[in-house]
């Protein structure tokens, strides 16, 4: 593996940086849903009161 | 010793203490991210090392999780209008060069069977230099070393671009000449440049590069802070990917390693995020520069320990380096919740 290489088409290597691209799309989407369903309920658990005081 | 704990039954190979532990220091690594801008992949590659995984899976699973992150953050700085794509595409075929030779640099240190000692000796001069760097400017109160969200806010036309760019701009107009956003006008040898010694760095330590390439973009080629941020996680995305696959292709991404910590960091990068609407990163950014100080102080141990077959100093520097993070991030939350209560408390009290 040492020296310079042109990267060729490897189809398992493929899928596995994709499945890291559909994991990282996955987590911005549901994590962003998360924060708008439960985002204000534990901001007021953590901060004692309104969330609006931020 | 530590070696033990890496096999055993659990997802891709990963046994389940490993995959809470990897979850757990990815959301600390994201909540240092996104509060500081900076730092995200720091201490994943050396604690790899000190995981006894191989130099190949620590640089390049570190790698595949810079990608992850930066697809992540691209996202959100798409929405916002600070992307320069021109600049982007043009700093991918250096960066992608660049990391291609660390690549084939680390491959060639391995077969030596010198990988692990070299990449440690370079990660504590790089926390080192860093953790210095962040700490003078923070002390100084330059609030220097990492981005400064406040500036995001700004117009571009407001930027001025620094002495020593428009000096380089002046200086080297090698054809072509390119227009980049905030009216830049820079030769694409001097873009080029850029993007290969920061690639080179990439690829030889598994670091997204962002806090050496955002200060060349700035400095170098005259961008303004916002579109720097910007584009340097759009470039990672394409450059990160390349090189995540090229390391793929030897073996050297462990998706049982990544998958836990693009799980933890995402939610962290969130988080840290958020808390710069609440506090002052400035206030508490030497702690950050002094926990890249003890992380170049714990990987100078744990290679000492790796060195010396002593498993109690390996053992010491690994939680050196996963403890400084988890204070510094706790210090961030803490800080947080803390102003976020007095803000409450007072609007009741006004409120009264």
């Amino acid at each position: 593996m040492a020296g310079l290489e042109i990267p060729s088409w490897d189809p398992e290597t493929a899928l596995l940086i994709g499945a890291i691209l559909l994991e990282a799309f996955v987590l911005y989407v549901g994590y962003g849903g998360l924060e708008r369903l439960v985002g204000p309920y534990l901001m007021d658990l953590i901060v004692g009161g309104n969330a609006s005081a931020r | 010793m530590l070696g033990s704990l890496l096999s055993g039954p659990g997802f891709l190979g990963t046994s389940p203490e490993m995959l809470a532990l990897f979850a757990g220091f990815g959301l600390v690594v994201g909540v240092l991210f996104g509060f500081f801008g900076m730092g995200g992949s720091f201490l994943v590659t050396p604690a790899l090392l000190m995981l006894d995984y191989p130099a190949p899976v620590a640089v390049g699973s570190g790698m595949a999780f810079v990608f992850g992150t930066a697809v992540i953050a691209t996202l959100k700085h798409h929405d916002l209008g600070q992307v320069d794509y021109k600049l982007g595409v043009i700093m991918i075929t250096g960066t992608t060069i660049g990391i291609e030779a660390g690549r084939a640099s680390v491959y060639y240190l391995e077969s030596m069977g010198l990988a692990g000692g070299v990449i440690s000796v370079a990660y504590v001069v790089l926390l080192g230099g860093v953790g210095a760097m962040v700490t003078r400017d923070a002390l100084k109160g330059d609030g220097g070393g990492g981005v400064d969200h406040e500036a995001t806010d700004k117009d571009l036309d407001e930027y001025e671009i620094p002495e020593i760019a428009k000096k380089i701009q002046q200086t080297v107009r090698i054809p072509p000449m390119v227009t980049l956003r905030g009216d830049v006008r820079v030769s694409a040898w001097v873009i080029t440049a850029v993007a290969f010694a920061t690639g080179v760095l990439s690829g030889f330590l598994g670091v997204g590069g962002g806090f050496i390439r955002m200060p060349a973009m700035i400095y170098a080629i005259g961008v303004p802070v916002p579109v720097a941020v910007g584009t340097d996680l759009f470039e990672i995305v394409f450059s990160g990917g390349l090189g995540s696959y090229l390391y793929g292709q030897g073996g050297g991404v462990n998706l049982g390693i990544v998958a836990p910590l693009l799980f933890g960091s995402a939610l962290g990068a969130r988080v840290g995020s958020a808390a710069t609407a609440v506090v002052d990163a400035d206030e508490i950014r030497v702690y950050f520069g002094g926990m890249l100080l003890v992380g170049s102080v714990a990987v100078g141990i744990g290679e000492v320990g790796s060195y010396l077959g002593n498993a109690t100093l390996e053992l010491l520097g690994l939680v050196l380096v996963i403890g400084a993070a988890v204070v510094v991030a706790a210090a961030v939350l803490y800080t947080t919740v803390t102003s976020l209560r007095v803000t409450r408390q007072q609007q009741t009290s006004t409120a009264d």
